[in-house]
C-alpha cells in the first residue's frame, strides 16, 4: 500500500495497463510456445474420425449409395447417408435465413463437393480409404452458374424441394430459383431525382466471389457421454452460444445438456460463423457410436464448401448537379446465394445492411434494390472480414463516387468532400434509414491528402501520362455500420444480437471476467482486459479474461461484424460499473462516510477534501468478502448484457497509389496510407494490427483471388495451389493514421475496427488500378485485377505492347 | 499395408514407433507424439504452418512422410525456447513485434525464421519476406513479422538496445 500511496497518478495509471496503452498480448504466451489449444489439437480418448464423400457433379440426382465396401474397409467404423439421417430427421437443416440446408444429400446434389456421406474410422487413414471405396451412382443434371440464366423462363429447377413454395423465408420469390426480393428507399423520390439531374452515370459493378480461407479450416470435435446424456461439442464456432442453440433446435436434445466449446481459433474472418452438415455429422456419429468424433475439413474442402463470401452483382446509378453534388442514388443487385440460402446475415436482413450504400456521402434520394437466387454453386455468403454486406455496398458507393468524378472532370478527393455529410450534421440519418453516430469526414480526408503531399502526386501523375506511363490514385473515403446491433433491428433465429459479460473480482483482487464474444486473433484477452483495469482500477495483468465455454460464459451472439468491441465491450465496461457502484457503497462503509462524499480516481475512491482517507479497490475487494455494510450482499461481481442503443459508424480515408506496367499488366503499389477512425482506441497496437491485416485480405480480393466456375459447376482452384493468398513477398507496406471521433453512445466511445481496413482497401485497390487508366476513357475494371486482366485492358486500349 | 520401424530424435527426446509408411510427418508429430505446436493448413505445402526444423533444414512436415525422418533430427516450436527454458529472442520479437493474432501460424514462421537467421545472421527487410515467403499469414500482414525477425537479429547480434 506504501508503494502505491507514492506513486504519482501517472504512474498508478500506467501500473493499471488500461485503455490506450499498447499492452503486449496476454494470448501470446502460449502461441510462440505451440501451447495453443485449436481444434485439431483436441484428443479425447477413444476419440474417432469422420470425413465426408462429396458429390463431384454441381447438378446431379443421386440414383444409389453402396456403402457396403467402405463399411469393410479396415479400421472403418459406420457409413452415414441421407437414409441413416432421415429417421432422426436430420438429413435437412434449417438455416439461419429461413431456408433449409441439406446435411447429407438426399436425392439431389446441388453443388460440387456437396457432403453426400460420412465415413467415420478409427484413424484419419482408414476414413480416407473408406471414402474411395463408397460407390454413388450419379445422373447428372445441367448446371447453373450465372444467377442471370438462373431466374430466365425455362431454367432448370434447382431446388426442387422448395419449387412448389412461394417463399422461402425472406418474403414472395418470383421464380423457382429465386430466394427473396428485398428494397429500401424511396423509388418515386429518387426516379425523380434522376429525371432531373443535370449528370447521370451507371456501371455495371461485380463484386466476385471470394473466400475467407483462414489459416485453420473449421471442424469439430463432438462427444456425447450417453450415460449422463451430455453432449459436448469442440469447434471453430465465432459464435458458441448461438451454435448451441442452434444443435439443441436441431437435434431435439435439452440445451442445458450441451456444451459447446470454442478452443483457440485459427482466424475465422466469417468463414466460422455458420452451422455446417461436419458438424450435424459429428454429433450424429458420436450419438451413434457413442465415442468423441472429429471433423476437420482439409483446404479444398474449406474453399469449396464452407461460406464463401460477395458473389454480388451489382448496378449502380448516380445522379448529380453539374458541380458534382449528388441528388440520388439508384442500385439493383443480384445476389447469387449458391445452392442453399444459408447466408449468415441477421434474420430480417435478407441483403445485410447493404443498405449502408449511401456511405459517408449526403445523397438526399436513394433507392436500393435486392435480389437473391440460387445456383449450384456451394452455399453461404458470409461477411468475409467487414460487417454484413458493408464492403459489398461500400465498394458500390466508392467507385460510382469515381465515375461520376470522371464524366465531369472533377478531382476525386474534391468530389468526395463536397459530398460528405458535413461534421454539424451528426447524429446524421441516412435516406437509406440509418442513424450515423458520429464523424468528421473531412478532417481525415484532409489529414490523408496533406501526409501524402497529394497535390505532387497529381502532378507526377500527369508527367507520367505525358510520357505514356501508368500511375494511378485511389481513394476509398468509407464509413462502416458495425456493432450488431440494437436487438429492435437485429436478431439470429429470433434472439436479439445483445452480447454480454461477467466479472467477478477475487478477495486479494485479481479478477476474471467471461463474455459471450469468441476472439479468433483480435486480442480479446488482452483488451478485455484494459477495459476493465480502466473501469475498476485494477492492473489488467490481474484479470483472466475467459470465452468460448458455453457452460461458463453468460450467452451472447459471439465475435464477427466488428461487434465485439461495440457490443462485448460495452457490457465489459457496464458490468465494471456495477461493481464499481458496489465498491462505492462497501468503500464507505469501511471509511465510515456516506457513499456521496466518495470520489473516484484511478483506483481507488477517495473522500472529498480528505484525499489521505481513502480504499483502493484492491482493499474493497478483500472487504466484499470480509465486512459489507448491513443489507449489502457479499462478494463483488456483476453481470451485464448491453443490447445496443444504436450501431456505431467507424470510418476512415485511404489513398493508394499504383504503378501499372503496361507490357506485363503488373499493378505494384507504391503507397497505401490508411487513416482509421474507430473512436476511443482501446490497444493502438492491436489496432494497427488489425489494420495491416485487413488491408492485406484487401489486397489479395482486389488483386487475385476469386472462385471461378466453369459452366458445368466445376470449381476451378479452390486449393492454395490456385486460390491467392499473399505472401511476405507481394505484400505491399502499410502506413497507418487515425483520427479520434467517439461514438457517443458507447460507455467507452469505442466503435470496433477490425473490419474497416477490408471495407475500406478494396475500394481503394480498385479505384487506384482504374485511375490509372482513366486518362484513356476507362470507368470500371473487374476484380480481381490480375496481370493477365490488367493486360487484357492494355490490348484493349493499344497500348498493350 | 505392414508398419515400419521409425526412430527419430523430437525436440531432444529418442522416438520410437511403428507407423504404417504412408502416415505423414505432420500427423506422427501431432497424433502418435502429442505435438501440437505444428498445425495443419492446406495440405499442398502452401501456407508452411507444419514447418519444422529436420536435419538443419526447414521442412513442411505435411509432405514428408514419417517413414523419411528415419534417424532424423527434428525441432519444433516446443523446442524453441532457450535452454533455461526462458524465451528465444525469436518467440520474444513476435510478442513484443505483435508479429502474431490468431496464432496459427506462429509455430511454422517461428521454425522458419530460426533458420533464416542461422543462415543469415543479419537479414535486410527484403531478405526477411523472401526468406519467409513459404509460409502464410492470414492475420498480420507480415510486417510486424518481418520487425519480430528484425528484432531477434539485434538481440542475437548483441544489439539489445536497438531491439528494445
Amino acid at each position: 500500500m506504501s508503494d502505491a500511496m507514492e506513486m504519482t497518478l501517472e504512474q498508478r495509471e500506467a501500473t493499471l495497463g488500461g485503455i490506450g496503452c499498447a499492452r503486449r498480448r496476454k494470448e501470446d504466451v502460449r502461441f510462440i510456445q505451440g501451447k495453443g489449444n485449436y481444434v485439431d489439437d483436441v484428443m479425447l480418448s477413444g476419440q474417432v474420425f469422420g470425413d465426408f464423400v462429396r458429390s463431384p457433379h454441381a447438378h446431379a440426382r443421386i440414383k444409389a449409395i453402396d456403402t457396403e465396401k467402405a463399411k469393410a474397409v479396415p479400421g472403418v467404423l459406420a457409413v452415414l447417408t441421407a437414409d441413416d439421417l432421415k429417421p432422426l430427421n436430420l438429413h435437412w437443416m434449417p438455416t439461419l435465413a429461413g431456408d433449409s440446408q441439406a446435411v447429407l444429400a438426399d436425392e439431389k446434389v446441388h453443388f460440387q463437393n456437396q457432403e453426400v456421406a460420412f465415413v467415420i474410422g478409427e484413424d484419419r487413414y482408414a476414413v480416407s480409404d473408406g471414402i474411395q471405396a463408397v460407390e454413388v451412382d450419379y445422373e447428372d443434371l445441367p448446371a447453373l452458374v450465372d444467377p442471370k440464366q438462373a431466374l430466365a423462363d425455362g431454367a432448370p429447377i434447382l431446388r426442387e424441394d422448395v419449387a412448389a413454395k412461394d417463399n422461402v423465408g425472406q418474403g414472395p420469390r418470383k421464380h423457382p430459383n429465386h430466394i427473396f426480393t428485398w428494397d429500401v428507399g424511396d423509388k418515386g423520390e429518387t426516379d425523380q431525382a434522376f429525371s432531373g439531374a443535370a449528370v447521370t452515370v451507371k456501371e455495371e459493378i461485380f463484386y466476385h466471389r471470394v473466400h475467407p480461407c483462414p489459416l485453420e479450416p473449421c471442424g469439430c470435435v463432438a462427444s456425447m457421454d450417453k450415460i449422463k446424456g451430455e453432449l459436448t461439442l469442440y469447434g471453430t464456432f465465432q459464435a458458441p452460444h448461438v451454435i448451441r442453440t442452434v444443435v439443441s433446435l436441431i437435434s431435439g436434445l435439452p440445451e442445458h445438456k450441451i456444451r459447446v466449446i470454442a478452443p483457440d481459433i485459427g482466424g475465422g474472418f466469417g468463414n466460422k460463423v455458420g452451422a455446417y452438415p461436419g458438424y450435424v455429422c459429428s454429433v450424429v456419429a458420436s450419438i451413434v457410436l457413442g465415442r468423441p468424433v472429429k471433423w476437420v475439413e482439409s483446404r479444398i474442402d474449406n474453399l469449396s464448401t464452407t461460406s464463401f463470401a460477395r458473389d454480388y452483382h451489382m448496378t449502380g446509378e448516380l445522379a448529380a448537379d453539374k458541380d458534382g453534388r449528388i441528388t440520388g442514388l439508384r442500385v439493383n443487385v443480384l445476389a447469387d446465394h449458391g445452392a442453399f440460402n444459408s447466408h449468415a446475415q441477421p434474420t430480417k436482413w435478407p441483403a445485410g445492411f447493404f443498405n449502408i450504400v449511401t456511405g459517408s456521402y449526403d445523397i438526399p434520394a436513394a433507392y436500393v434494390s435486392v435480389d437473391g437466387v440460387y445456383t449450384n454453386k456451394a452455399p453461404g455468403g458470409v461477411a468475409y472480414r467487414c460487417s454484413f454486406r458493408v464492403t459489398e455496398a461500400s465498394y458500390l458507393i466508392e467507385r460510382m463516387i469515381d465515375v461520376l468524378a470522371q464524366k465531369i472532370d472533377l478531382d476525386k478527393a474534391e468530389i468526395r468532400l463536397r459530398n460528405f455529410v458535413k461534421p454539424e450534421q451528426f447524429p446524421y440519418t441516412s435516406s437509406l434509414g440509418w442513424d450515423y453516430d458520429s464523424g468528421d469526414y473531412h478532417t481525415a480526408l484532409n489529414k490523408v491528402l496533406k501526409a501524402v503531399d497529394y497535390k505532387a502526386l497529381l502532378l507526377e501523375q500527369a508527367e507520367k501520362r505525358k510520357r505514356g506511363e501508368l500511375m494511378g490514385i485511389g481513394f476509398a473515403t468509407f464509413t462502416e455500420i458495425v456493432g450488431a446491433g440494437p436487438s429492435r433491428n437485429c436478431d439470429i433465429l429470433g434472439i436479439g444480437m445483445f452480447d454480454s459479460c461477467e466479472i467477478r473480482v477475487h478477495p486479494t483482487g485479481s479478477a476474471i471476467a467471461r463474455l459471450g464474444t469468441k476472439s479468433q486473433g483480435q486480442g480479446h484477452e488482452t483488451t478485455y482486459a484494459q477495459i476493465i483495469a480502466t473501469e475498476l482500477g485494477l492492473p489488467s495483468d490481474d484479470i483472466t479474461i475467459e470465452e468460448g465455454d458455453t457452460d461458463t460464459a453468460p450467452y451472447g451472439l459471439g465475435t464477427y461484424g466488428s461487434r465485439s468491441t461495440p457490443v462485448a465491450g460495452a457490457a465489459a465496461a457496464q458490468a465494471a460499473r456495477k461493481i464499481r457502484a458496489k465498491a462505492q457503497k462497501i468503500a464507505a462503509h469501511m471509511l465510515e462516510v456516506a457513499e456521496g462524499d466518495l470520489e473516484w480516481e484511478i483506483d481507488r475512491f477517495k473522500v472529498k477534501g480528505l484525499p489521505e482517507k481513502m480504499a483502493t479497490m484492491k482493499q474493497i475487494a478483500f472487504a466484499a468478502y470480509q465486512s459489507v455494510p448491513e443489507g449489502l450482499e457479499p462478494g463483488l461481481e456483476a453481470v451485464n448484457y448491453y443490447d445496443p442503443p444504436n450501431f456505431t459508424y467507424p470510418f476512415g480515408a485511404y489513398l493508394c497509389v499504383v504503378d501499372v506496367d503496361r507490357l506485363t499488366g503488373e499493378v505494384k503499389v507504391r503507397r497505401f496510407y490508411a487513416l482509421d477512425d474507430c473512436g476511443t482506441r482501446i490497444n493502438p497496437m492491436i489496432i494497427e494490427g488489425q489494420v495491416h491485416g485487413g488491408l492485406t485480405e484487401a489486397f489479395a480480393i482486389a488483386m487475385g483471388q476469386e472462385l471461378i466456375f466453369d459452366e458445368n459447376g466445376n470449381i476451378q482452384g479452390a486449393s492454395l495451389m490456385d486460390y491467392f493468398l499473399p505472401t511476405a513477398v507481394e505484400t505491399p507496406i502499410w502506413e497507418t493514421d487515425h483520427t479520434v471521433t467517439p461514438s457517443p453512445h458507447h460507455p467507452i466511445g469505442a466503435k470496433g475496427v477490425g473490419e474497416s481496413p477490408n471495407v475500406g482497401g478494396v475500394s481503394a485497390f480498385t479505384n487506384a488500378v482504374v485511375d490509372a487508366f482513366a486518362h484513356l476513357g476507362v470507368t470500371h475494371m473487374p476484380m480481381p485485377h490480375t496481370p493477365w486482366r490488367v493486360w487484357k485492358q492494355c490490348e484493349a486500349l493499344g497500348i498493350g505492347e | 499395408m505392414s508398419n515400419v520401424a521409425v526412430k527419430m530424435t523430437v525436440n531432444g527426446q529418442v522416438v520410437e514407433a511403428a507407423v504404417e509408411p504412408r502416415v505423414l510427418l505432420i500427423h506422427f508429430l501431432r497424433e502418435n507424439l502429442g505435438i501440437t505446436g505444428p498445425h495443419i493448413g492446406c495440405e499442398t505445402s502452401h501456407c508452411g504452418a507444419c514447418t519444422v526444423e529436420l536435419d538443419g533444414k526447414s521442412v513442411k512436415s505435411c509432405t514428408v512422410f514419417a517413414a523419411q525422418a528415419e534417424g532424423a533430427n527434428i525441432t519444433t516450436v516446443e523446442g524453441m525456447a532457450n535452454a533455461d527454458g526462458t524465451l528465444s529472442a525469436l518467440q520474444e520479437g513476435f510478442m513484443q513485434e505483435h508479429g502474431l493474432q490468431c496464432g496459427y501460424c506462429t509455430p511454422g514462421m517461428i521454425m522458419r525464421a530460426h533458420r533464416l537467421l542461422q543462415e543469415n545472421s543479419n537479414p535486410s527487410e527484403d531478405e526477411i519476406r523472401m526468406g519467409l515467403s513459404g509460409n502464410l499469414c492470414r492475420c498480420t500482414g507480415y510486417q510486424n513479422i518481418v520487425k519480430a525477425v528484425r528484432y531477434a537479429a539485434d538481440k542475437m547480434n548483441g544489439r539489445q538496445e536497438a531491439a528494445e
